[in-house]
């Protein structure tokens, strides 16, 4: 009884290993990524911090459940290729995860270190194992089962895509990856920008995939160049659709074809693929404003944001129609964003933009809002103010309030049932559509989430074709 | 890699046509439909809409004007170069219909993708008269091919150096006055477009135009090409990038396309330096 307290008391006395981060005055001027990665001797004191749960919340707060006492457990003891080990078996992008999850919400929410302070930084132990493998090469590749014949196609290469790839790949069937831009990584790519995951991560995990067997096809637009019948009629056996949802939302305020009103989406895009930062050495451009709104308030808005101020704006402007209670971007991003100078405007929406003659945004108008009832979202409802209108000098504005379903794909594919906003009806426990030998996931079929929640989703569909392709339909 | 297996120079070197390798796209490709092109790792990405399309040789052909930094790199590659991407087909495919007389109104590189509907149109069984127009004699593209592929052909330069001394417009209204005429497709620059919406919006035919606005990706997921057609805002790559004539904002239009005048003009004296001239 004794020395479990002194144990206790020990462990205690280690605080939460801070990740180095670089400064705000100078990061928000480059691309470079903010946290710049911890050193073996932190991560294993910070794996020490562990209590080695018997039953462990982290565990069951992962949507992929990785095994996160034993891979810290080997952390602990500095075998950071065994670590790689035991979070492949259920992970195949842990460099990504353990950057861009939500911890907070998941394994770290519920660590019960964390119940009496700061839990353990389970996602930085993530992130440094998986970049200690990445330089070292020092783990095998988990064993590919024998050939099984068949065939899958999976159709678009963000994070539940890749992660159905690198599932069935390994259970020994044969996987071509569809992807319609020009890169694999889907939304890793074109959407979170370089500052807070390094093109170069997505890319190596995605060739440690094509390693393993999975074959990819970029420039491949589902439901243009080839439709889902044909993919079985070339001898496809199952068909999975990780697509996303990627169709921006626009406000329908007037003024918003403005030159110089992006969607989010074109905005990162422009900058995080295309690499418009590096302009001209790169091609394509991109409008870079000294004054700079964002409207909305999630983590896609704290990526424009944060872009915005490093293509050089003065002024880089949230502006938010509920409060900051309601914000839906992790407490880290915000917490950045803040940081590096982003001002933040709650309780304030748009109601239209100015333009000069040339048709270029000068400005906008706004309406101060207050709270209302809680509306089918569970949060208060913003309601505005009369008379409270305002104006704002902007030349650049972020639109940032959410994507629709894309209907490319599913208007262009049978027998696929959809709900009224266009989403892939999908069960929540397989992944299956409507559609036989059809199986859906990600954000195509819950609207806009999360990376990890999408891969969660990626997971289950695995198991399920794979039964499917043992078993049948 | 998609190869280049057949370049050539026309109006004076200024416009060039591409034939390339893409079996995949030209298996599917239907006329009106567009393609995006990326000429290499840092190059942008340039829709256009195909002018030709042979299944069989699994081969499409884009005709375009020489007029910044990517087009001039296109403009570079020789046959058996290639372009990094190739993606398409894009967009929806014209709605070809039996109507009875038709006019189809060219201008610039317009006229390369106004041919395979042209051809299809009159195929169906349209009486298709074509009016095609440049600035002079020597910048007019595909005078034969138009030919081959409408029932009558005129021609218009600005200059009178060949065929009728005006504008497209002109000759159009002559037709339009002789009556009869159910629908009119006119693809070119869009002050065209815009001259001949304003006219045909005075006649009971219907108008059909094809717009060419900024995009990235021709998928629906960025809303870069958006245009505003009957009040609505509408996205050029999923939901055209054809539209009815008499609705679309052709102001808007163009004062979008000049979003990038400056940044244009920097990255073509940029790869004019890189390239030492």
């Amino acid at each position: 009884m004794a020395e479990t307290a002194a144990k206790k008391a020990k462990k205690e006395k280690i605080p939460r290993q801070a990740m180095p981060e670089q400064e705000p005055k100078v990061r928000a001027r480059n691309f470079e990524e903010v946290p710049t990665g911890q050193s073996a001797e932190a991560a294993m004191q910070e794996a020490a911090r562990c209590l080695q749960c018997k039953k462990p919340a982290c565990v069951a707060g992962c949507p992929v459940e990785i095994n996160i006492p034993a891979f810290i457990q080997q952390v602990k003891d500095g075998d950071f290729t065994a670590a790689i080990t035991t979070i492949w078996e259920t992970n195949a992008l842990p460099a990504v995860c353990g950057r861009v999850c939500p911890q907070e919400l998941q394994c770290e929410g519920v660590c019960i270190v964390g119940k009496k302070g700061d839990p353990v930084a389970i996602g930085n132990l993530e992130r440094f194992v998986a970049d200690y493998e990445r330089k070292h090469r020092e783990a095998k590749p988990p064993e590919k089962s024998e050939p099984t014949g068949k065939k899958v196609a999976v159709v678009g290469s963000g994070p539940s895509g890749l992660t159905v790839a690198g599932d069935l790949v390994l259970k020994g069937h044969e996987v071509t990856i569809f992807e319609a831009f020009h890169k694999p990584g889907g939304v890793l790519v074109y959407g979170i920008p370089e500052f807070r995951l390094p093109k170069e991560i997505v890319f190596s995990e995605v060739a440690g995939l094509e390693k393993l067997g999975a074959k990819l096809e970029c420039n491949a637009v589902v439901g243009r160049s080839v439709t889902i019948e044909e993919l079985f009629e070339e001898g496809y056996d199952a068909v999975f659709i990780g697509v996303g949802a990627g169709l921006p939302r626009f406000l329908n305020v007037p003024g918003e074809n403005l030159i110089g009103v992006f969607s989010a989406n074109e905005y990162l895009t422009r900058s995080n693929l295309m690499k418009a930062y590096l302009f001209p050495e790169y091609d394509t451009p991109v409008i870079q404003g000294k004054n700079v709104v964002t409207l909305g308030a999630g983590n896609v808005a704290m990526d424009s944001a944060r872009t915005a101020l490093r293509l050089g704006a003065d002024t880089s402007r949230i502006v938010y129609r509920r409060s900051r209670d309601e914000v839906p971007a992790r407490g880290a991003e915000v917490h950045h964003a803040e940081e590096e100078g982003v001002d933040f405007h709650f309780l304030t929406a748009p109601t239209k933009f100015f333009g000069d003659e040339k048709g270029r945004i000068t400005g906008m108008e706004g309406l101060k809002m207050e709270l209302g009832e809680p509306d089918a979202s569970g949060r208060r409802r913003p309601i505005p103010i009369e008379g409270s209108e305002f104006e704002l000098e902007c030349d650049l504005v972020i639109i940032a309030v959410g994507a629709n379903a894309n209907p490319l794909l599913t208007q262009s594919t049978e027998g696929l049932k959809l709900n009224k906003w266009g989403y892939i009806v999908a069960d929540e426990a397989t992944g299956k559509t409507s559609k036989k030998a059809v199986w859906a996931g990600g954000d195509i079929v819950t609207g806009s989430a999360t990376v990890i929640l999408a891969m969660g989703a990626g997971r289950d569909a695995a198991n399920s074709i794979h039964d499917y392709l043992t078993w049948g339909w | 890699m998609f190869k280049i297996i057949r370049r050539e120079e026309m109006a004076e070197g200024t416009v060039i046509l591409n034939e390339i390798e893409a079996p995949l796209i030209a298996k599917k490709a239907r006329p009106g439909q567009f393609v995006i092109l990326k000429a290499n790792e840092t190059g942008e990405r340039i829709p256009l809409t195909m002018a030709e399309t042979d299944p069989e040789k699994g081969t499409i052909t884009i005709i375009y004007m020489v007029v910044g930094k990517s087009t001039a790199l296109f403009r570079d590659l020789k046959v058996d170069d290639g372009y990094q991407d190739v993606i398409g087909p894009l967009g929806k495919a014209t709605h070809l219909e039996k109507v009875g007389k038709v006019i189809c109104v060219g201008g610039g590189t317009g006229v390369a993708v106004l041919h395979p509907i042209t051809r299809a149109l009159k195929e169906i069984g349209n009486d298709v008269t074509c009016i095609i127009g440049a600035r002079t004699k020597d910048l007019l593209i595909l005078e034969e091919q138009m030919k081959a592929a409408s029932n009558d052909l005129r021609i218009c330069t600005d200059d009178g150096s060949y065929g009728h001394h005006g504008f497209v417009t002109q000759v159009m209204q002559e037709v339009l006055d002789q009556g009869g005429v159910k629908l009119v497709v006119a693809i070119g620059p869009v002050p065209m477009m815009k001259a001949v919406s304003n006219i045909t919006k005075g006649y009971d035919v219907e108008l059909q135009v094809s717009l060419n606005p900024i995009m990235i990706d021709g998928t629906g997921m960025c809303g870069g090409c958006r245009v505003t057609v009957g009040g609505k805002t509408k996205f050029a790559c999923v939901d055209g990038p054809e539209f009815d004539g008499h609705k679309v904002n052709f102001d808007e239009l163009m004062l979008r396309l000049g979003s990038y005048l400056d940044d244009e003009k920097e990255s073509h004296d940029h790869y004019c330096r890189v390239r030492g001239e």
